[in-house]
């Protein structure tokens, strides 16, 4: 493996200094699943790796009905996928998690690192987006919190600023009468990255979805909200027929691009049916 | 800068000094001499280089060694109780003819370990899940599903 230098700062504080002084070549490393691979097939220069792992604190998971889920930078995929609180409450965030490399890979790699790598067919972002998830940021100008919906800015890009460090999300409750679902879809069942991914979270209150959110992965520069689809369902009491458009609808605010894993067509199309099945099946858990 | 660390493999205290950009994977097979865990991607995609760290299963080459400085590490060296006495899961494996090249294999008996740790009973869809992450060239899987029932089967009826 190609030579770096290691740090193992303390606090957030120090991490943060650390990132600062060292510039360009330095890298939080936490579960480094994604950080090794990419410095031994030479996608990255790196030259300075600042190990968060010895920061107390970071590795907190919380998770209730009435709080909603909390966790930190250092909460790896594993933990997240064998809560069984959170297989209950939040089953879309369970599934994207599960479908996330390999049990071996998902021992070390975090959450918090697979959003931070803001890559647009990252399982683990469409749910979080779609249940108005907030990643929370320590920096040197202190504490800031954003919406993770507005927390990318392209493929690989974030909002995130040097000697800024991403140190955990926060989901809200899910509300009486929710339903959440996360649909993948790839070439196989494991070790796939989503050809498309698509999160549906809903609320429904006396017949009608009274508030819905539809995120989309992998067809676009980062994951898409599908605005005008869910204004279509919102307030409305829903019939297949109008899953069907608004499903439709969602093809079309998609923008997808032709690589490797799927033409641009492909991709478009299964937003159109994972949509359908999604809104469906968060339908159906709400009942 | 190389640091000094103690690892505890497979039941044994063992102290090395690594350079920090040094795998773990890399420093089991290389400064601690124990060669039976596999390199065959180092990128963590294969499972050849599956270990067990606090008890947990994981790629040995996505870790670093230096934070595995305090940890207990169990490689398939540690599987076998003394030199002449094989694991249930070794044995399966051989009589079902479960390893070809056998490059896999050390990975495979690993991540087999840990699953039926896990769950004594797997329904063939909990071993498929189980060993999505190690890849085997040669044998198709079958035989190794077949080696993980029998083991299984009979760890239930005389436990290691
Ligand atoms: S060598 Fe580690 S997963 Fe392939
Ligand atoms: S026996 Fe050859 S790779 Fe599995």
């Amino acid at each position: 493996m190609r030579r770096f230098e290691y740090h193992e700062p303390a606090s957030l504080a120090e991490a943060s200094e650390l990132l600062l002084c060292l510039g360009e070549g330095a890298f939080v490393f936490a579960g480094g699943t994604d950080l090794l691979v990419e410095i031994r097939e030479r996608l990255r220069r790196v030259h300075h790796i600042v190990n968060i792992k010895r920061i107390p604190g970071l590795d907190e998971l919380m998770i209730s009905a009435e709080g909603g889920i909390w966790f930190g930078a250092l909460v790896t995929a594993g933990r997240i996928e064998r809560s069984s609180e959170i297989a209950r409450l939040y089953p879309n965030l369970h599934d994207a998690v599960r479908n996330l490399g390999s049990i071996q890979v998902r021992n070390r790699a975090t959450v918090v690192g697979n959003i931070c790598r803001a890559s647009p067919s990252a399982d683990t972002i469409p749910p979080l987006v779609a249940d108005s998830a907030e990643i929370e940021i320590f920096g040197p100008g202190g504490t800031r919190r954003t919406a993770l919906a507005e927390f990318f800015t392209g493929p690989g890009r974030t909002t995130l600023s040097r000697g800024e460090i991403a140190t955990g999300i926060r989901v809200p409750p899910p509300a009486e009468g929710s339903g959440r679902v996360y649909l993948k879809h790839g070439r196989r069942k494991a070790m796939e990255l989503a050809t498309v991914g698509v999160a549906v979270s809903l609320n429904r209150s006396r017949g009608t979805c009274s508030d819905i959110s539809i995120a989309l992965g992998a067809v676009g520069p980062t994951v898409l909200r599908a605005p005008k689809a869910e204004a279509m369902l919102r307030g409305a009491v829903l019939s297949p027929e109008m899953i069907s458009a608004a499903a439709n609808q969602a093809m079309a605010e998609c923008t997808p691009i032709s690589n490797v894993r799927s033409s641009a067509d492909y991709r478009r199309a299964m937003v159109g049916v994972l949509t359908r099945r999604a809104v469906t099946r968060a339908l159906e858990a709400t009942a | 800068m190389k640091q000094p660390i103690e690892m505890y493999i497979n039941g044994e205290a063992r102290s090395v000094t690594v350079d920090p950009y040094r795998s773990l994977l890399d420093t089991l097979r290389g400064e601690v001499g124990l060669t039976g865990t596999k390199k065959g991607c180092d990128v963590g995609d294969c499972g050849a280089c599956t270990v067990i760290v606090d008890g947990r299963p994981l790629n040995a080459c996505l870790m670093l060694a230096v934070e595995a400085g305090g940890c207990r590490v169990e490689t398939v060296e540690g599987l076998q109780a003394s030199p002449d006495q094989l694991h249930v899961l070794q044995d399966a494996f051989m009589r079902h003819g479960a390893a070809q090249c056998g490059f896999c294999t050390p990975g495979i008996l690993m991540m087999a370990k840990s699953l039926l740790e896990n769950n004594a009973n797997p329904s063939d869809d909990e071993i498929r899940f189980g060993l999505s992450g190690n890849i085997c060239r040669c044998t198709g899987y079958t035989k190794i599903f077949d080696a993980i029932r029998s083991a299984a089967r009979q760890l239930q009826e005389t436990p290691a």
